[in-house]
């Protein structure tokens, strides 16, 4: 029987094939906590009377939300994680490390793997040809401390995209036109499973990004084949090892085909307050910004640091635009460092904070004022998000974040990348 | 079971973020607390004027965003219930059965704010009483009428101190 991606992964772990629409309960290789679920987990198996990590070196615990912590209920709640890894010998993810996804893909998630995650973008390891997906909290509590977990067996959306991304056009570009044309809720209870001749060209960083954002359509995960290029990432990790070559069948049924043509892509936002409200950069072009935000699980990674660098080289941002930068993790952190990125941001005015989620979720560092207009690089632009509900988010590419910073207006970056 | 109640009305695309505000993540560990806050960015009357067994009606696509399972939860908390929508996201509907909030989906176009609903669970059915309506909602997949039936998921796992999915 001929398998998509997603029903070769979950065929594998139960043993037999598998057809949309089934239930089934099956092993998972990787669960994740983060500090904001975390906690609540907790609660759960100690209510379970199961304090336990079935497979500790494959359950992690990050802390990345709300970190460095900003007051003492949250630096609590750290500590109970904490307090857990120690006890069950679960991996820790401390304030250094940065955010989850980005950790779980450098460190953790492999292709064939199956990955829960109580973080909605857990979705992002799909990328790698792992079955990832975000949970609640008692599911991936349940999922820790028996190693199991139960499933639907999704139907696939295919994504075929061809072509090529002309200037200043990006990953983040495609996907938001990818949202913009099925919706929110276009791939509810779906994988969506990105392919043809640009998903083999694309660079891993560029297939985090689409896989990340699978669930702003509504999906349960976002699949790429593990090739060439996901051989070359998990080698640089150290972790050539994990790396097996995965794809899906000639032949196997999706519910739905959809193809993108790269070539006809312009620069895009995702207007407030969904995901799926896009309008071109020149469409929205003029719009006074008030803080732009480089950085998350969907756009925090060294490529997209080069990027930003690129445009902010030698300009500064506009005097009534503050620019926050945060690298995804402490190796990207390290790796912009070395070459030098970190000072660009500085010298065009940049705060550049430490790894993590950062300003994203409205908890610390960039929470947004009454009526402040924001062009972040994150996933979602819901009334609230950044802390506010009275605040307006745009989502958009890093160069156009980027250029966005320095004339202090949305931007569209080909005014500055030839 | 049968409930009443009154309709608070919400639109399309109703976030955890509305849900449960990120502002509030300091409050996460203390959902009592949180639960004040209750969909305040999308209604700031609906935590402080509900009244318990009221029903949150809504548009397409309720719960999208985070897998925060504190959403339903304080929604439950606060008392509603039940979360009637044509449409709901996927990571909210499967907490929200776990945690034991029922989410029927149904059109809700003809519900307005105020109206006085009866939610009969086993006929599957709910009738406007402001209007005199009858819609029915559609049934639950068998594995959640299964999980909601034990009381949730952490009960159903009490009682059988293993997933029993078989239905
Ligand atoms: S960076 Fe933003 S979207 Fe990503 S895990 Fe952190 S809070 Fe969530």
């Amino acid at each position: 029987m001929a398998s998509t991606l997603a029903e070769k992964i979950i065929a594998e772990h139960v043993g037999r094939g598998v057809r949309p629409g089934e239930i089934v309960i099956t092993g998972i290789d990787v669960a994740a906590l983060q500090d904001g679920t975390g906690p609540l987990a907790l609660m759960q198996l100690e209510e379970l009377d199961l304090v336990r990590a079935h497979n500790p070196a494959g359950t992690v615990l990050f802390i990345d939300h709300a970190a460095p912590s900003p007051r003492k209920e949250l630096s609590n709640a750290h500590n109970s994680l904490r307090a857990f890894a120690s006890r069950t010998g679960a991996v820790l993810s401390d304030i250094n490390e940065g955010v989850c996804h980005q950790r779980l893909v450098e460190g953790f998630a492999s292709p064939g793997d199956i990955l829960i995650g109580a973080d909605s973008h857990s979705c992002t390891a799909g990328a790698l040809a792992a079955f990832a997906t975000g949970m609640g909290s008692t599911d991936v509590a349940i999922g820790i401390a028996t190693g199991r977990t139960w499933l639907k067996v999704p139907e696939t959306v295919r994504v075929i995209m061809n072509g090529t991304f002309k200037p200043g056009v990006f990953a983040k570009d495609l996907i938001l036109k990818l949202i913009g044309d099925i919706g929110a809720d276009g791939a509810t209870y779906m994988a969506l499973e990105f392919s043809g001749p640009l998903a083999a060209a694309l660079t891993m960083a560029e297939r985090f990004t689409l896989a990340n954002m699978a669930v702003e359509a509504g999906a349960k995960t976002g699949l790429l084949a593990a090739d060439e290029i996901t051989r070359k990432f998990l080698a640089a990790q150290g972790r050539e090892k994990d790396f097996r070559p995965l794809a899906a069948d000639g032949g196997a049924a999706y519910a739905r085909t959809i193809e993108i043509d790269a070539k006809a892509l312009e620069p895009l936002v995702a207007a407030p307050h969904t995901v799926d409200n896009t309008k071109t950069v020149a469409a929205a072009a003029g719009r006074k910004v008030d803080q732009v935000f480089i950085g998350t699980c969907t756009n925090g990674r060294i490529e997209d640091l080069r990027i930003a660098a690129q445009v902010l080289e030698g300009r500064r941002r506009h005097q009534q635009t503050r620019l926050i930068v945060t690298p995804a993790s402490r190796s990207v952190y390290i790796q912009a460092a070395r070459e030098g990125l970190l000072e660009t941001f500085a010298e065009a005015g940049a705060s550049v904070t430490g790894p993590g989620c950062g300003a994203c979720v409205g908890v610390h560092g960039g929470v947004l004022g009454d009526g402040e207009v924001c062009v972040s690089t994150q996933n979602r632009n819901f009334q609230g998000r950044m802390g506010n509900a009275e605040a307006f988010i745009y989502l958009a590419s890093p160069a156009t974040a980027a250029a966005s910073a320095i004339v202090g207006e949305i931007t569209d970056p080909r005014e500055f990348i030839k | 079971m049968i409930l009443r109640g009154k309709v608070w009305k919400f639109g399309d695309n109703i976030s955890t973020d509305h849900i449960a505000p990120g502002r509030y993540f300091h409050l996460r560990t203390n959902l009592p607390e949180l639960a004040k806050h209750v969909l305040e960015d999308a209604n700031p009357d609906f935590a402080s004027q509900m009244q318990p067994g009221d029903f949150i009606v809504a548009g397409r696509n309720f719960g999208l965003g985070s897998s925060r399972e504190h959403a339903p939860r304080i929604i439950s908390l606060a008392g509603a219930g039940a979360v009637l929508a044509p449409s709901f996201a996927r990571i909210f509907f499967r907490n929200s059965i776990n945690v034991g909030l029922p989410v029927l989906e149904l059109d809700t176009s003809g519900i307005n704010q105020g109206d006085q609903l009866e939610v009969d669970f086993e006929a599957g059915s709910v009738k406007n009483i402001t209007t005199g309506e009858t819609l029915s909602f559609r049934p639950l997949p068998p594995v959640m009428v299964k999980i909601l039936g034990d009381g949730g998921i952490v009960a159903h796992f009490k009682k059988y101190r293993d997933f029993n999915l078989e239905t």
